[in-house]
């Protein structure tokens, strides 16, 4: 004879919920793959119909194992496999980026001159007021730690000096690509990643156009053009700033502090800022695009592109200039 | 004669394979469905056989132009509508669809604005020449995306779920469109679609793609496969019902 299966009454059960049948569900799924024969008898009403929902498919098992830990030579080594993708990803975008290139220079009549010009307009004649600003200020805030300081020991003479060289060799060409991968960089990363994630860069290639050729390279123009402009405004606007303080604060003319200014600049140190410019330019738009056009995973994976684009520019950028500095040094320009 | 021919075709991400073994074949003149659940792949194959990705293992064969991923660069042999209709947001719906007309054909302005403005009246979208796609409902996108694949006049067109997420009056008149196209201009179709009404209408061949399958599980004229299917997963899709549900 064999005994009677064992039974558990829940008669008073009034009200439940989704988690308690998930917990029953479970324990019954146990019980069935341990040979038992378990049934649930007489639930009735609402509790009836969430076990039935909950007991009426029998459940898939875990398609995939849990994300395991991983050792830290395994780490070591998927990281530097990753970033050898990364290194990979960037040289062939710099390929695509110099066929392109190519191709644009061979027929520049192919070109669409007036996307073009609406691009200098956006990045450019918009920007260029907070870009001018913010490079009045730093004029401004050069000449008058330099005056401070310059006082101790007579020599506020030197504040035009300071001013016009620390801005045309340093300070506007950096800051005025930082502000333009802030505004303009931010926007074509944005840009590049909405079109590709909402597949309009597919579209542009099954229609025959090349998005290095066409989206790329526009951008690459536009900012190669617009930061060196730029940069030039922002020397001038700096060095009036420091006129400013020069006349407030240290009672000089401002036609003997443009004199100074005037002697102590040579050409190259204008023309230098406005070289670092073109290539400051460079680097915000093809490391803007190359983020964009790398976007995968909707509309979350654009902000991440975007800010990972802001943040390479930036890091490019201050390489750059690391290099400009030592370039310049070794040229005695 | 087989418009497209595909041959044990393996398609993928990462190395890793969501449909494997793909051989099928799209006769010339037909309209030829893919259908399956969602996130099985339909889009990735299409993707495959307008040639923006390359094939994991075997291959694919389009008339008069051979391997898709060697003629992407050139004049386009075929139209795409993609499945969120992938308008260009800076230009007009006359601008995008203008756009493939302007690159590879040397006509008039005037006589591009003139076929703009006939292919956009053919889906239904004329006097929105001169609106901006984020001015439109999504379903008017799509059609949007039609009329520029239609552009360069292809005798190939794929569309991506081009009736998902329209009204029943658009679904019915886009498939009219369909049906008008192909039959009118003898145009080979392939459409990605998991719209009952829309299968039954204007396939007359189809793939069921299926994810745990990683594979076709049936092949033939939809309607037949309705009536008599072949399995439980074709029965489950046609039957509406939801999955693993009996
Ligand atoms: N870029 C990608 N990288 C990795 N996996 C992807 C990518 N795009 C799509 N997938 C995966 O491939 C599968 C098929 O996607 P898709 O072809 O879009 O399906 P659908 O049949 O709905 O069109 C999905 O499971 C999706 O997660
Ligand atoms: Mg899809």
């Amino acid at each position: 004879m064999c005994p009677p299966p064992p039974r558990s009454t829940c008669r008073a059960w009034s009200a439940w919920t989704g988690g308690a049948a998930a917990v029953l569900a479970e324990a019954w799924g146990d019980a069935l793959r341990g040979g038992a024969a378990v049934s649930f008898q007489n639930a009735s009403g609402e509790v009836g119909s969430i076990l039935a929902l909950y007991t009426e498919r029998a459940a898939r098992d875990c398609l995939r194992p849990p994300p395991k830990r991983e050792s830290t030579l395994t780490q070591i080594g998927r990281e530097t496999v990753v970033k050898l993708v990364v290194v990979k990803r960037i040289l062939a975008f710099i390929g695509h980026m110099l066929q392109a290139t190519g191709s644009a220079l061979r027929n520049p009549r192919t070109l669409n001159w007036e996307g073009i010009w609406r691009l200098m307009e956006r990045h450019g004649t918009d920007g260029a007021p907070i870009a001018l600003l913010i490079a009045f200020l730093i004029g401004l805030i050069t000449a008058f730690q330099a005056s401070v300081q310059l006082a101790q020991f007579g020599a506020d003479s030197l504040v035009a000096d300071l001013v016009s060289l620390s801005l045309t060799r340093e300070l506007a060409p950096l800051m005025t690509a930082i502000v333009i991968a802030g505004r303009s960089g931010a926007s074509i990363a944005a840009e590049m990643g909405t079109m590709q994630v909402s597949e309009e860069v597919d579209a542009l290639r099954t229609m025959g156009f090349d998005p290095y050729r066409y989206l790329v390279f526009p951008r690459l123009l536009v900012l190669m053009i617009i930061t060196p402009l730029m940069t030039l405004l922002a020397d001038g606007v700096g060095i009036l700033g420091g006129l400013g303080i020069a006349v407030a604060q240290l009672d000089v003319s401002p036609l003997s502090y443009l004199l100074s200014v005037r002697n102590a600049l040579d050409l190259w140190d204008v023309f230098g800022g406005a070289i670092k410019g073109v290539v400051f330019g460079a680097i915000v738009a093809l490391t803007a695009c190359e983020r964009g056009l790398g976007t995968t995973g909707g509309a979350e994976g654009v902000g991440r592109a975007t800010t990972s684009a802001v943040v390479a520019m930036m890091f490019y950028l201050v390489l750059a200039d690391t290099l400009f500095a030592v370039l310049f040094n070794l040229y005695g320009v | 004669m087989a418009a497209i021919s595909v041959q044990d075709l393996a398609i993928g991400f990462g190395g890793s394979a969501i449909q494997e073994h793909l051989t099928f074949q799209v006769g010339t003149g037909e309209v030829f469905l893919i259908l399956g659940g969602s996130g099985c792949g339909k889009s990735t194959l299409l993707r495959h056989l307008i040639g923006l990705q390359a094939p994991m293992a075997g291959s694919i064969e389009i008339a008069g132009i051979g391997d898709p991923l060697d003629s992407i660069a050139g004049k386009p042999a075929f139209g795409v509508m993609f499945q969120s209709g992938a308008l260009f947001g800076s230009m007009t719906l006359a601008q995008n669809v203008g756009l493939p007309l302007r690159r590879w054909t040397n006509l008039e302005l005037s006589t591009i604005e003139t076929i703009v403005r006939w292919k956009l009246r053919l889906v239904g979208l004329d006097g929105f020449e001169n609106h901006l796609p984020s001015e439109i409902s999504g379903g008017m996108k799509k059609r949007a995306g039609i009329a520029r694949a239609m552009a360069l006049e292809t005798n190939l067109l794929f569309l991506d779920e081009p009736s998902a997420g329209l009204d029943p009056v658009s679904a019915v008149e886009l498939d009219e469109l369909i049906l008008t196209l192909s039959a009118g201009l003898g145009m080979t179709i392939v459409i990605v679609t998991h719209e009952l009404e829309s299968i039954f209408k204007i396939g007359s061949r189809c793939i069921m793609l299926d994810k745990e399958a990683r594979g076709i599980i049936a092949e033939g004229d939809p309607r037949v496969l309705r009536d008599d299917p072949p399995n439980f997963k074709v029965r489950t899709f046609f039957r509406r019902l939801p999955a693993g549900g009996i």
